[in-house]
């Protein structure tokens, strides 16, 4: 049952702590650091609500443990909104075309529509489409969050990483 | 839904990790990309005393091109390989068959080696290996060792490896230029683990004929399956000869599928022949156009 002292950056802060190595990267953005943005549904990989980027890549951050995280860069859905409250654009998408409704899977949809549309990677609308398919959401029927990806196709947003 | 307390380790290098495997004498579960490991620790389907983390280990990532083959680390991640320029190239089998493994998100940490490795008879990988005659090598402190990934495979998530040894290498021979890629699967959602599914390849020498062919089925058995008897009626075949119904018929003789709650045994038999016959009609009639 060993416990490990691990340092990563969330969100661009340093975050230190020491962790048993049994938890979860989704647990421990949530319950040692604080983000519950993070959401954790399933627990074993299929459903995406826990989905964040670390280091530049969207991961179900159940599917990684915490200790594994040492010296990684995390951003989760607290990470992308301007300071002044100005909202990410696939945030903004998001809330144009009513891709949500109850939210719970929305950080981790999110944060994959974040990492594919940053640093100039200007996705196809298929690769978004495609990438939903790791998302399960129980009451939009999808036909929005559809939408909002549709409209972010071809688009670089910048560095969401 | 949380894991049961462990030890973890990271070690460095391959014979760091093969002493703490062996010193762990079976208690060891190895972490590559997770995305099998860590359900199964979350459900507490597993429960080692000791997780031997292997993604610090540099010498087991990234493709290489040596003595006619192609080598794969076994921690390369499926997204490198979906990347690769070479392999797109080289492998495009492999390639073509990693798009179908998971989703985007799991592919990002997912490796080549975890799923080839953990052996869930519907995956894509494991049968690729399989059908292109891969060869797996496996280290221990006791010495090294070479498996055809023809005889790797035990049953349902079993294979030869021994509790103390790792997988370090994935050797794929080359495949002559211009050869054909043969996958076509049927999943009930993207992502999902195919219900039937035939990977391969095939490429024509002189005549037309059909010069060198390699088949394997997933999701019809407890293992990946090689489809040997397809393969026999098809070497050397030319090509404007081939019945596409005729062979499906042959092959699905090699299969044992099963019946779940996701389909029957006689659903995959149809199926199986089914996309069998149009994966080799589409086949032939691509290179017809080339």
């Amino acid at each position: 049952m060993s416990k490990h002292h691990i340092e990563m950056t969330i969100n661009g802060r340093r975050h230190a702590s020491d962790v048993e190595a049994r938890v979860s990267l989704a647990d421990f953005l949530r319950d040692d650091a604080g983000y519950t943005g993070v959401h954790v549904g399933c627990e074993h990989g299929v459903c995406g609500a826990c989905t964040v980027i670390v280091d530049g890549k969207a991961v179900r951050s159940c599917l990684m443990l915490a200790v594994q995280a040492e010296g990684v860069e995390v951003k989760t859905v607290e990470g992308l909104a301007a300071p002044d409250g100005t909202l990410h654009p696939v945030q903004q998408v998001m809330l144009d075309e009513h891709a949500l409704q109850c939210g719970f899977c929305t950080p981790g949809v999110v944060m994959t529509l974040a990492a594919l549309t940053s640093d100039e990677k200007k996705p196809s609308e298929k690769q978004l489409l495609a990438a939903l398919s790791g998302h399960v959401c129980r009451c939009t029927g999808y036909q929005g969050i559809r939408r909002a990806a549709k409209k972010l196709a071809g688009l670089d947003l910048g560095d969401a990483s | 839904m949380k894991a049961a307390p462990f030890d973890y380790v990271a070690p460095a290098t391959i014979e760091e990790a093969c002493s703490l495997l062996a010193e762990a004498g079976g208690g060891a579960a190895v972490l590559a990309g997770g995305q099998t490991l860590m359900p199964l620790l979350n459900l507490r389907m597993s429960q080692p005393f000791v997780v031997v983390d292997i993604n610090k280990i540099a010498e087991l990532k990234g493709v290489a091109r040596a003595d006619g083959c192609t080598r794969i680390g076994p921690m390369t991640r499926q997204c490198e390989v979906i990347t690769d320029g070479t392999l797109a190239r080289d492998l495009p089998v492999l390639v073509e068959a990693v798009r179908h493994v998971g989703h985007h998100q799991t592919r990002n940490r997912g490796t080549v080696g975890g799923s080839i490795v953990l052996g869930e008879p519907a995956a894509e990988l494991p049968a690729t290996a399989v059908a292109l005659g891969a060869t797996i090598k496996v280290r221990s402190i006791r010495g090294t060792r070479l498996v055809p990934a023809t005889e790797f495979y035990l049953g349902p998530y079993m294979n030869v490896l021994d509790v103390d040894e790792l997988v370090t290498d994935i050797s794929f021979p080359d495949w002559p230029k211009g050869h054909i890629t043969l996958f076509r699967e049927v999943a009930q959602r993207p992502g999902d683990f195919a219900l039937v599914g035939m990977v391969g390849a095939l490429c024509v020498g002189g005549g037309g004929k059909i010069a060198r062919i390699g088949l394997a089925w997933f999701g019809m058995g407890p293992t990946p399956i090689r489809a040997q008897a397809a393969e026999q009626m098809l070497l050397g075949q030319a090509l404007d000869t081939i019945d596409p119904e005729a062979v499906a018929e042959r092959a699905i003789t090699d299969t044992a599928p099963f019946d779940d709650h996701h389909a029957s045994a006689e659903y995959r038999r149809t199926v199986g022949k089914r996309i069998f016959a149009r994966m080799l009609r589409e086949a032939l009639k691509s290179r017809e156009a080339a």
